[in-house]
């Protein structure tokens, strides 16, 4: 009998380049279908603050069975556009497999 | 324009920094049933795009939210006397939704430091399981074009319009936001228009103490006065990366100086210190 593998997806914004560095910002895709996710889903209070991040570093992402997929590259600043900001720059992605 | 409506210095930098600001229960609740009630009878009427706003919403109740003194020193702090409309909407988040709208910034791409403003009105209450709009503070000088941001689902720092009825919430055209997801079986309803500036926006707000307020030019910004200019520019959001939260910093910088005129503005000499460049004739501070 063939086991049925679904891929769980994380995405975490890290504080630097560092993968053990401080999450800033984190989503989550499950192709298991057994949890969703969306915009906000954090936000836990009524004072409209944020629940805890699922890990406060990407090394403790591995720690816990998540595996790493994706870097983000080092890429200098295009010329003229040195101190302007735009997407998080940090972002690594990881995946884990789940049986279905 | 009664100095006493207009925002203060430590509110405009509060804006500058942070891209909103905030006021509960501003609104009284007979012009929050009113426009409810135009709302629900599809009666909000705007104008042409470009319209002077003093001359939109005649004869409704959307005007007599303009124009509560509160409210028109708001509008002209940040765009002037007499901004100009630029459109507005009546959004609706539907009963038990399935999930909430992606993380964007309205319209396109908008890199100027002239600014528009978007006047958000939330006229009934909005407990946290029917969402409210959510933003990013500190996200307003980020270079994004709309929803690329959309698969931003969380972020430290995040603020969800969880509010009582009558609550305005002024944004920067650039900040990141969402409608969160609606999990009551009632509609969610939020009014915004949006303005734009047609008059340099400098010091258009109550500056009084402009200078006890630290808006002077300062070497370092050691301030521990949370209420202090050079403070509230130099903290950073709980998102900011360490290095690109820097150059949000100096983003903001660029915006104070714009609305002061003082081009010798700055915060940890940052900009100064790029600046200073003796070969081309200009002496350093």
């Amino acid at each position: 009998m063939t086991t049925k593998q679904r891929q769980q997806v994380l995405v975490l914004y890290l504080a630097t380049s560092a993968l053990d560095s401080g999450v800033k910002g984190w989503s989550m895709y499950d192709g298991t279908g057994k949890d969703t996710f969306t915009t906000g889903d954090a936000v836990s209070d009524d004072a409209g603050g944020v629940s805890a991040a699922p890990y406060s570093t990407g090394l403790d992402a591995l720690r816990d069975g998540w595996r790493v997929i994706q870097f983000p590259q080092l890429t200098p600043p295009y010329p003229g556009e040195e101190y302007s900001t735009s997407f998080m720059k940090n972002e690594f992605i990881f995946e884990r497999l789940e049986v279905v | 324009m009664d100095k006493a409506y207009l925002l203060n210095n430590e509110q405009m930098a509060t804006f500058v920094a942070r891209g909103f600001l905030r006021f509960d229960e501003l609104v009284p609740d007979d012009i929050n049933q009113a426009v409810m009630a135009e709302i629900d009878a599809g009666s909000i009427q705007g104008a042409p795009a470009g319209t002077p706003l003093s001359q939109c919403y005649q004869d409704s109740s959307i005007r007599k939210l303009l124009d509560m003194p509160e409210i028109q020193g708001i509008i002209h702090s940040l765009v002037g006397a007499d901004p100009l409309f630029d459109h507005d909407a009546v959004h609706v988040r539907e009963p038990n939704q399935g999930s909430a709208q992606g993380m964007h910034a309205d319209s396109i791409i908008d890199t100027r430091l002239d600014f528009d403003i978007q006047l958000m009105y939330f006229p009934h209450h909005i407990p946290l399981e029917m969402g409210g709009t959510l933003l990013l503070p500190g996200s307003h000088y980020r270079r994004v074009n709309e929803m690329d941001i959309a698969r931003y689902q969380n972020m430290l720092g995040q603020v969800s319009m969880v509010c009582k009825a009558g609550t305005i919430l002024v944004l920067h055209h650039g900040i990141w936001h969402c409608g969160r997801q609606n999990k009551t079986n009632q509609k969610r309803y939020m009014f915004k228009v949006r303005l734009n500036p047609q008059e340099p926006q400098v010091k258009l707000w109550n500056t009084d103490g402009l200078e006890d307020a630290g808006g002077s030019r300062e070497l370092y910004a050691g301030h521990k006065d949370e209420h202090d200019v050079q403070y509230i520019l130099s903290k950073f959001e709980p998102w900011f990366e360490n290095a690109s939260g820097r150059l949000e910093i100096v983003n903001r910088t660029k915006q104070w100086r714009f609305l002061t005129g003082d081009d010798n503005f700055d915060v940890h000499y940052w900009l100064s210190r790029l600046e200073n460049k003796p070969s081309e004739g200009r002496p350093s501070a």
